[in-house]
């Protein structure tokens, strides 16, 4: 968890984003496991595999992976209750 | 084309390449004109995408080091040498050479002269671009937040930006600079010698009863051993925000 080989989400914007069609590491999203809320640029995320682990950052539960797909972004959701982009003014 | 747009406003963009600063021996500068740039806030980054003969690509994220300035994106590259990416930005990318790119990319890591402060800036080397970027929007005229930048170099030819940070006068901009050098120190340096720790922060960081908006930005160690001594100093999580940099950016 405290080891030095991961980054966070805020590299995971562009992907989120092509994903999302919107802007996303400033939303909200909640951990089915620990029950903590953080934004998506706090979440610790490892990129040494084929696709993005998204972690808990509380409880380093997996909440998300991020593939890059030839045919677009692909996201699979593990332990991620709910996620509330933010509010645009 | 078309597909990229029903997505979302995202879409990869060819900029031109109409500059290039030398930063230190190892990191540049890359001035960049983007047709139809959308304008951005200081701490957002760019994706760049490389693509080779065989259609293989790689990408990798940049901060943009320079306030929004019409169709003109900054960023500042480091090159890990054995990079798939950043040693062709460095050393092979030449005036006038197009070079892919989407964004701006960030709505977390982001401050703006609007959202107020006091502003405390805590940079691990190359960290520092995004945190350059406030600190440039501030002193181009964004008001009156003061603010504090702490830069943490191994040594003093790897500071970048180094010349404009010696230029900033404190009591005029309003803007103050502290530096610490972890291995090797300028001759005569009567400042900080060691890693950013609680009691630096102590003395440097605006006490936490003033509530500052503390921004961190490095490497991954870098940022967690500030951001857990602000937060033992008394400084509310949600007022640190943080962006960690990868052991190799490449």
């Amino acid at each position: 968890m405290t080891s030095d080989n991961h980054v966070d989400g805020n590299a995971m914007g562009g992907l989120l984003m092509d994903a999302f069609g919107r802007e996303m590491t400033d939303a909200r999203g909640c951990c089915a496991s620990c029950g903590s809320e953080h934004v998506m640029a706090e979440l610790i995320v490892y990129r040494s595999g084929p696709g993005d682990v998204l972690r808990c950052p509380s409880c380093s539960t997996v909440l998300m992976v991020a593939t890059p797909l030839p045919s677009g972004p692909r996201i699979y959701f593990s332990r991620l209750l709910w996620l509330a982009p933010k509010e645009r003014a | 084309m078309a597909r990229a747009a029903l997505r979302g406003r995202l879409t990869w963009q060819v900029a031109d390449l109409v500059d290039r600063i030398d930063e230190t021996p190892q990191v540049r500068s890359l001035v960049l004109d983007v047709p139809d740039w959308p304008g951005h806030q200081p701490g957002q980054h760019v994706d760049v995408r490389l693509t080779a003969d065989d259609g293989y690509q790689a990408e990798r994220s940049y901060s943009i080091a320079t306030p929004a300035d019409d169709r003109r994106v900054t960023i500042t590259v480091e090159r890990i040498d054995d990079g798939e990416v950043s040693p062709y930005l460095v050393d092979e990318l030449k005036i006038g050479d197009k070079l892919e790119l989407r964004g701006p990319i960030g709505g977390y890591f982001v401050w703006q002269p609007s959202d107020g402060g006091p502003l405390f800036l805590a940079a691990g080397g190359s960290g520092l671009v995004p945190l350059m970027a406030m600190v440039r929007a501030r002193i181009g005229g964004g008001g009156h937040v003061p603010v504090r930048l702490l830069v943490s170099s191994r040594s003093p030819d790897e500071v970048i930006y180094s010349g404009e940070l010696g230029t900033i006068d404190t009591d005029q901009a309003g803007v103050e600079v502290i530096q610490t050098f972890t291995r090797a120190q300028p001759p005569g340096w009567s400042g900080y010698r060691r890693r950013v720790d609680r009691e630096m922060l102590a003395e440097v960081a605006w006490p936490a009863s003033d509530k500052p908006r503390c921004y961190v930005c490095g490497p991954t160690g870098f940022v967690e051993a500030v951001a857990n001594s602000l937060v033992e100093l008394g400084h509310k999580p949600q007022d640190i925000r943080t962006e960690r940099f990868g052991p190799t950016g490449g």
